[in-house]
């Protein structure tokens, strides 16, 4: 059986290129590829349009903005609508450096999951009567206005589970799961962190959450403890 | 002159009376997720996390700090018995599917017809939506949580909001550090104030015209 572990993130990166898209699972703390991000920083890939839940002060994504790697972020939540210290993505996107789109979340994890299951839109009432609902094809469903959403794919998905085997079976711990689980079915190269990697069969089949046949490769990552920003 | 308002944990204690046995609640970011730590003895409430989480119970001590473990605002949380974890297509499918039975969000603005701005400062720019769109469009409830006035005094509830809207024609009730609002196809009433304060020092603060409930009361918790 060909073994999809990878022995080192730098390995399982090194054919991302400059421009690619890429999607990064995580919400805040939880879930977050922190190693594979790390090692997109030291690959120095540039014009990244990166696609995630959130970028912000403390989040290893933020660290991207040192070199001016990422051209664009589709997110939910980037600036915070108060608070005195800004991220560094935040500075550049103030100083119109860098691009933002900002999707309400579920329709963000909506698009994913439309993109990765063969979808080619879905209509939702989120956004109607606000500055999401600008140029957007609308509907009448049920008496209530509805926007059409496009799906979203990427070249690549880099994702965090607690455990794996070398078959690419996830088990998250907690909170993980957001919008990891999604993201494993919507990119082209999907490759995944664990602090845990074992041999295929050692994974109980009830508690795998995301089924091998969506993850390309897997290398196992250390546990950052990460910390909380108010 | 502003009436003295209650402080913010009062605030979120006096939302907390608004739960009920077994509901689906989830907390908005800021002043909402202290609600957590005011559930009534004896109700068993389901807090929802849109990151994931069904049945977390309070706010989780710092030195507890679990990075896995944490709402929405990534705050840490603990879990009461009967809590389960999902990924976040399915946690929106709850919030969009009809499945939260109340929403309890903080505000920046709220119009008369109960239209909510809480996601952009537009001096500010920028801003962010998380699931707030989500949310005001899909609980079955809405209450906001603010203060009554923006730091400079201006109201907060107004005819017509300023700021980019979350969504329109989505608030239920309005609770703040001076006063409980409904908002009614009527037009707001005004169902309860903070001790010593009026229902005319209420009005001051507020833009659009507040008829006072007949059973109009003084705020408790």
């Amino acid at each position: 059986m060909t073994s999809k572990a990878f022995l080192s993130c730098n390995e399982a990166i090194a054919d991302v290129f400059d421009g690619a898209t890429i999607m990064f699972g995580g919400f805040i703390t939880a879930g977050t590829p922190t190693d594979l991000v790390q090692a997109l920083v030291e690959r120095d890939t540039s014009n990244i349009t990166g696609i995630a839940n959130n970028i912000g002060i403390g989040d290893p994504l933020d660290n991207l903005c040192e070199k001016r790697q990422l051209r664009k972020m589709i997110a939910s939540f980037a600036i915070r609508a108060s608070g005195a210290r800004q991220s560094r993505f935040e500075e550049q996107y103030r100083a119109g450096e860098v691009e933002l789109e900002l999707v309400p979340q579920g329709t963000l994890a909506e698009r994913i999951r439309a993109g990765g299951a063969g979808i080619g839109g879905f209509y939702t009432p989120t956004g109607v009567g606000t500055v999401v609902a600008e140029g957007r094809e609308t509907r009448i469903i049920d008496g209530r206005e509805h926007l059409f959403e496009l799906p979203l794919r990427a070249d690549f998905a880099f994702i965090k589970a607690h455990r794996g085997d070398t078959s690419g079976n996830l088990v998250y711990r907690r909170a993980e799961r957001n919008f990891n689980v999604t993201m494993a079915t919507a990119a082209d190269i999907v490759i995944a962190e664990v602090e845990e990697l074992v041999e295929t069969g050692e994974l109980e089949p009830e508690a795998i959450v995301t089924p091998g046949i969506y993850v390309d490769r897997i290398v196992k990552g250390e546990r950052h403890e990460a910390r909380w920003y108010p | 002159m502003r009436p003295a308002g209650i402080p913010r944990d009062l605030i979120a204690m006096r939302v907390a009376r608004e739960l009920e046995d077994g509901m689906a609640v989830n907390l908005g970011i800021g002043l909402p997720t202290q609600v957590a730590n005011h559930v009534p003895e004896g109700l068993t409430v389901w807090f929802q996390a849109e990151n994931g989480i069904l049945g977390y119970g309070g706010i989780a001590p710092d030195d507890a700090f679990d990075q896995d473990l944490i709402n929405a605002g990534g705050q840490p949380v603990t879990l009461q018995p009967g809590a389960c974890f999902f990924d976040s297509a399915e946690s929106f499918a709850m919030i969009r599917g009809g499945h939260i039975d109340l929403a309890i969000l903080g505000g920046l603005q709220v119009s008369e017809r109960g239209d909510l701005a809480n996601w952009m400062v537009p001096e500010r720019g920028g801003g962010s939506i998380g699931g707030a769109m989500d949310l005001a469009e899909g609980a079955r409830r809405l209450i906001v949580a603010m203060e009554h006035t923006a730091r400079d005094g201006s109201p907060r509830i107004l005819r017509e909001c300023t700021y980019p809207l979350t969504a329109p024609a989505c608030v239920d009730r309005i609770v703040t550090d001076l006063a409980v609002i409904d908002v009614t196809p009527e037009g707001l009433v005004l169902r309860e104030a903070a001790a010593g304060v009026s229902p005319g020092g209420v009005q001051s603060v507020t833009e659009p015209s507040l008829q006072t409930a007949d059973d109009f009361r003084e705020m408790t918790f």
